[in-house]
């Protein structure tokens, strides 16, 4: 490629205007001068409020989802040796639904605030833990078994969230169905505040993994000799990927494509040291979150469309794009 | 207690024979030594186990005086680096980076590699022949490139040992001759401990200081390529009756002879 686009500063350009973007962005009508006045400490208490309270946590939300999205889909990729792997491949979203789904057929979601997404979260790491420990066999973890068993365990998740949806109420198939999709409606400063607390520390112990998992996508045995512990990065890659997938899902439900996306568009662009590709995709997935979920809820009125649509109407054909210039030169 | 195995036996699980069986031997210190042998012969088995990637049922492989196993990965890869044929890289690379895992057991985690590190990448590439090709991908390298890229990087761990599991495996002639040489330069300027796996009976005898010819998980001779690469010998490990032509400077040259061994039907 001829252009090369100094990594940090242009992702950082790129965050700040969908970080505008998302804040000026909605159906309140709010222009780019009442968000400077609302910022600064003035404009109307409704504007404030809407700023601080509603689109403020959305935002946030959505570049916390984006970023912990985009480095599991890099952590995936370097485990699995392959650049097609992506978030939820090995089961983490279907078992999020399931334990969605079966809060939102037996009315705890409606009962209480957070019911939903911690349900959510419980099915998410229970699906982690089972295709782990289906995968470790006599202390290693076979990443062929591991991509088998989680694959497969998707797939009956997914049955049952079918089977489900089917004899339970009509009315659980359509919440069921949007939160499937994907949405940041509604997130709170408090949700915001657990999902950095579990999200950032684990994106900080992902990037020290950043040299083992160079080392890693050359194979297992030249890993080892080139000093990596491979089980213990393995186990690492593996358990952090998941937990970042799993935070996601809780608060945002399924958004499709970034996992798998961003790592590769940054690969693209900046080569495939983990040592960049991982914090650099942890900007460009915050940026690229934000920007979807602006163009989610902006131009539509009043309609909100689901964001997983988004990402992939915007995301697939601007990859491909990148894909054949990055094959071409 | 350089590098070698005493009593060394490895099964793999759920097989039902020895990979190695009761393998001794203590390899020469700043000297090439190959290992021999028909296709499951468990050279390649030796070579892991000496590198630590496989463990010994019984017996062990050691590495200055301690057992492989018990090296932490770290502390083993900035003495011995290993060089496999097979492996594949999983995403596109650059040449110099590539060579520049083999500083990864001297990077921190969060570290860049520094001056010294870009140094030694440098000389490795240098030492190689590899300078011109420093910005290419790895995966628009030929196959003798590739090889000797996989050299540099294994240079590039600045180790005592280098160990190479077939190293001119799909080479032709030219190239598998420059990879050999390469190998005795190292020896020669570096003073490594070098111990390879290879198919390749000439090469063997010409650049090794010792050849360790195995059948069946076991040494069947150890020496000289001189004292081992006889007829006999050959036709013991290989199972079949061998012909050795000595070329005046060219080393030994073996020639499977056209028939089967008694009670076999015979070539046509």
């Amino acid at each position: 490629m001829s252009i090369r686009l100094p990594p940090y500063p242009t992702l950082l350009v790129f965050l700040c205007l969908a970080v505008a973007t998302g804040l000026v962005t909605g159906p309140a009508g709010l222009g780019p001068g009442d968000i400077v006045e609302a910022l600064s400490g003035g404009g109307d208490a409704q504007s404030r409020l809407i700023l601080l309270h509603i689109r403020g946590p959305r935002v946030m939300a959505a570049l916390l989802v984006g970023a912990a999205l985009a480095v599991s889909g890099g952590l995936f990729q370097a485990l699995l040796r392959n650049p097609l792997a992506e978030p939820y491949l090995l089961g983490v979203s279907s078992g999020a639904a399931l334990g969605a789904v079966l809060a939102i057929v037996t009315g705890i979601a409606a009962a209480a605030g957070p019911a939903l997404p911690l349900a959510a979260l419980v099915g998410g790491l229970a699906a982690i833990a089972v295709v782990f420990r289906v995968a470790r066999v006599a202390g290693r973890m076979d990443t062929r078994v591991l991509i088998l068993a989680g694959v497969v365990t998707s797939a009956f998740l997914s049955a049952c969230i079918t089977l489900i949806l089917t004899l339970g109420p009509e009315e659980a198939l359509r919440t069921a169905y949007f939160w499937t999709l994907g949405s940041l409606s509604g997130v709170s400063w408090r949700m915001n505040a657990i999902l950095a607390g579990y999200a950032v520390p684990a994106a900080l112990l992902a990037f020290r993994l950043a040299r083992d998992l160079n080392a890693l996508s050359l194979g297992e045995e030249a890993a080892a000799a080139l000093g990596t512990e491979v089980e213990r990065t393995k186990r690492a890659a593996y358990v952090l990927g998941s937990l970042l997938a799993a935070s996601t899902v809780a608060v945002a439900g399924i958004i499709g494509f970034v996992g798998l996306v961003v790592p590769h568009a940054v690969r693209i662009l900046w080569g495939s040291d983990h040592r960049l590709v991982l914090p650099l995709s942890c900007l460009a997935g915050a940026g690229v979150v934000a920007f979807a979920d602006a163009l989610a809820r902006g131009p539509w009125g009043v309609v909100e469309i689901p964001i997983g649509v988004v990402t992939a109407l915007v995301g697939v054909p601007f990859f491909l794009i990148l894909l054949r210039r990055g094959t071409a030169g | 207690m350089n590098l070698g195995l005493s009593g060394a036996w490895l099964r793999y699980p759920g097989a039902t024979d020895w990979a190695m069986r009761d393998v001794s031997l203590e390899f020469t210190p700043g000297a090439h030594s190959a290992i021999l042998g028909p296709n499951g012969a468990g050279k390649s088995t030796l070579l892991r186990a000496l590198a630590g990637l496989l463990e010994c049922d019984r017996g062990e492989a050691y590495i200055e005086g301690r057992e492989s196993r018990d090296w932490p990965r770290r502390e083993l890869a900035r003495r011995m680096a290993f060089v496999s044929s097979t492996e594949e890289g999983a995403f596109p690379v650059r040449v110099r980076e590539y060579v520049g895992l083999g500083r990864n057991p001297y990077l921190g985690s969060f570290s860049p590699p520094g001056d010294e590190d870009r140094a030694v990448v440098t000389s490795a590439l240098e030492r190689t022949d590899l300078q011109g090709l420093a910005e290419r991908y790895v995966t628009n390298l030929s196959a003798g490139e590739l090889q000797r890229a996989r050299v540099a990087r294994a240079l590039a761990q600045e180790p005592a040992i280098l160990l190479l599991d077939e190293p001119t495996a799909h080479l032709d002639i030219g190239h598998e001759y420059a990879v050999f040489d390469l190998l005795l330069q190292l020896v020669a300027e570096l003073s490594l401990t070098i111990v390879s796996v290879t198919h390749n009976i000439n090469m063997a005898s010409r650049f090794a200081s010792r050849v360790v010819l195995m059948r069946a998980g076991a040494v069947v001779a150890d020496g000289e390529p001189e004292t081992v690469l006889t007829p006999d010998h050959l036709g013991t490990a290989f199972d079949w009756p061998v012909h050795t032509v000595r070329p005046e400077g060219l080393g030994c040259v073996a020639l499977p002879v056209g028939r089967r061994p008694a009670g076999q039907d015979a070539d046509r």
